[in-house]
């Protein structure tokens, strides 16, 4: 099937657009992805229309926000392929989910003496809440090493499960390098050992089909805005069994009961952990944006910017000034690099000045930068709407880096 | 390309490549490290101050362009200034990157002129200043030895 980039284009708006008198570029998708018109529309529609709080009131307009909000977690629920809509929890983001995992295991899981382990590519958000996790518990962090080319040493990761690994934790995708980690392998040695995995899915959701029960992650969560919804939503997978066996994260309201000063009772999940006037807009634009990610084929997607990533890599071959950092066999189109000696901020400015927007600095990802020996990279992170056309003038935009430069 | 030379002018590239004062300062009175997290910049700076006169200046670490040549063409410019005038020059070389108007006509700012095109590009004026902020938390604190 023939992948039709320029019809899709048409679905965003924002592309159409020129940035310093060139047609933008935009290659900064792992930071945070544009948004297709029937989202926008969608969130135009809402308040417009159906804007009322959920769960709350009797009167059409709330049981129409409380009806397409609970289509929104049934849609999600689909798109993971979960067992249970009671699976799908709404979070601000990759960064809420995490924290809420570890906040909630700590309180009542883990134990001094207890080992979580992290990989060396974590984003901050998949390592920091688990040191806070730490100190709460006097548990231990432990890190699995990776090679020079950005891959998890399976071998290293063998030998420090033991029986005190309690939670392994690990990103799907690596937002720094692209490399995409043989998780579901990863999983089941996890499990082996009576641990619980945690899956950092943001940088894979709109670049894959994933499916939680395939998987058999513990625990998967990502980022509304990193999969052509708003920002302000994520979302938390969970088992059913370690949901129900986990305490509250945040009161209030939504997330109870019944309430009296002696005693309170908590509602049934998800709404267990939704304390407060959960992000319905942001929920219905997520939906509308995983039914336009299906629409297009998450197969499709995979294979079109798999095309993207190899022509990319042919053409910075041809570059000698550019050293690619991460070489993972099993890569995504997030492609990290230097320009011999020229700062990654510098590069960023001047590809700006081009039109073509990157991400430069340490992408969250300080301990990974550390080993690698670097202190900040360049990053080109591509998206199903990206092309070939585009890559052509990021290419020429580099060149421009030697004429400043020289 | 015009713009781009607005921001990155030739004294600009050339104090990238060969920045001067480069170095540990032996027997320096005053230090600090200057961090941008955002992108993971740092310098350390060194200041030997005798009788409110800076004798000497120094700063190691790695940088963009427009950090490393700022901190290059401070250290040239301080050489000889007493505190008061350093933190003169500061201030109107903040104003000049964030674009209000300098406070006195004819504050002569030198060479530093150069970094000028740096507040077409708001998100780089942190950069340009980073060697400076040091300089503040330098004279600041304490006198150290090492
Ligand atoms: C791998 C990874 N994990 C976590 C995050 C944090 O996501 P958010 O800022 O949306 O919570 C990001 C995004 O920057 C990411 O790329």
């Amino acid at each position: 099937m023939l992948f039709d980039v320029e019809k899709i284009r048409q679905d965003f708006p924002i592309l159409h657009q020129h940035v310093q008198g060139k047609p933008l570029v935009y290659f900064d998708n792992a930071a945070t992805t544009q948004k297709p018109a029937c989202v926008i529309e969608a969130l135009q529609h809402y308040y417009a229309c159906d804007n009322a709080n959920v769960h709350r009131g009797v009167h059409t307009l709330s049981e129409r926000s409380t009806k397409s909000y609970e289509n929104a977690l049934k849609t999600t629920q689909h798109f993971l392929g979960a067992g249970s809509e009671k699976e799908i929890i709404f979070t601000k983001g990759t960064t809420e989910g995490i924290n809420l995992v570890a906040y909630c295991l700590a309180k009542n899981y883990l134990k001094e003496g207890d080992e979580i382990l992290v990989s060396c590519l974590e984003h901050h958000a998949n390592i920091v809440p688990w040191q806070l996790a730490c100190e709460q518990t006097g548990c231990r962090l432990k890190v699995i090493p990776i090679n020079d080319q950005g891959e998890i040493l399976q071998e290293e990761y063998e030998k420090l499960l033991s029986s005190k690994t309690k939670v392994v934790a690990i990103a799907h995708v690596s937002n720094a390098l692209g490399t995409i980690n043989p998780i579901e392998k990863m999983i089941a040695l996890a499990h082996q050992v009576g641990a619980i995995c945690v899956i950092d899915g943001a940088q894979a959701v709109a670049h894959q089909k994933i499916n939680v029960q395939t998987l058999d992650c513990d625990f998967y969560v990502f980022s509304g805005h990193k999969t052509l919804g708003p920002t302000g939503i994520g979302v938390l997978y969970g088992k059913y069994d370690l949901l129900k066996k986990m305490p509250p994260y945040q009161g209030g309201g939504d997330m109870i009961r019944e309430v009296s000063f002696e005693k309170t009772t908590y509602n049934d999940l998800p709404y267990k952990f939704e304390a407060g006037t959960p992000p319905i807009s942001a929920a219905i634009g997520l939906a509308v944006a995983l039914h336009y990610l299906e629409s297009i084929g998450l197969a499709a997607i995979a294979e079109y910017e798999q095309i993207l990533l190899d022509y990319m890599l042919v053409q910075l071959a041809k570059m000698p000034e550019i050293k690619l950092i991460g070489q993972a066999k099993h890569r995504g189109a997030i492609v990290s690099f230097l320009y011999e000696g020229v700062h990654a901020h510098d590069v960023g400015s001047i590809l700006d000045h081009e039109g073509v927007a990157i991400r430069n600095g340490h992408h969250c990802a300080m301990p990974l930068m550390k080993r690698l020996g670097v202190s900040a990279t360049s990053r080109a992170s591509l998206a199903f709407y990206n092309t070939q056309e585009e890559i052509d003038q990021f290419i020429r935009a580099l060149k421009k880096v030697k004429e400043v430069f020289n | 390309m015009s713009g781009l030379r607005e921001l990155y002018q030739e004294v600009i590239i050339d104090h990238n490549k060969c920045p001067r004062n480069f170095c540990k300062l032996s027997g320096h009175s005053h230090y600090a490290e200057g961090l941008n997290p955002l992108c993971g910049d740092r310098i350390s700076l060194y200041l030997d101050i005798q009788q409110d006169k800076i004798e000497r200046v120094s700063f190691e670490g790695s940088g963009c362009a427009i950090s490393t040549a700022s901190a290059s063409l401070m250290t040239e410019m301080l050489k000889g200034k007493d505190v008061e005038e350093a933190k003169k020059l500061f201030s109107v070389f903040h104003a000049l990157l964030t674009g209000q108007e300098a406070s006195d006509e004819g504050d002569d700012i030198g060479k530093l002129q150069v970094l000028a095109g740096v507040k077409e590009y708001p998100a780089r004026v942190k950069c340009a200043t980073l060697a400076w902020h040091a300089l503040m938390d330098a004279m600041s604190g304490a006198e150290t030895h090492g």
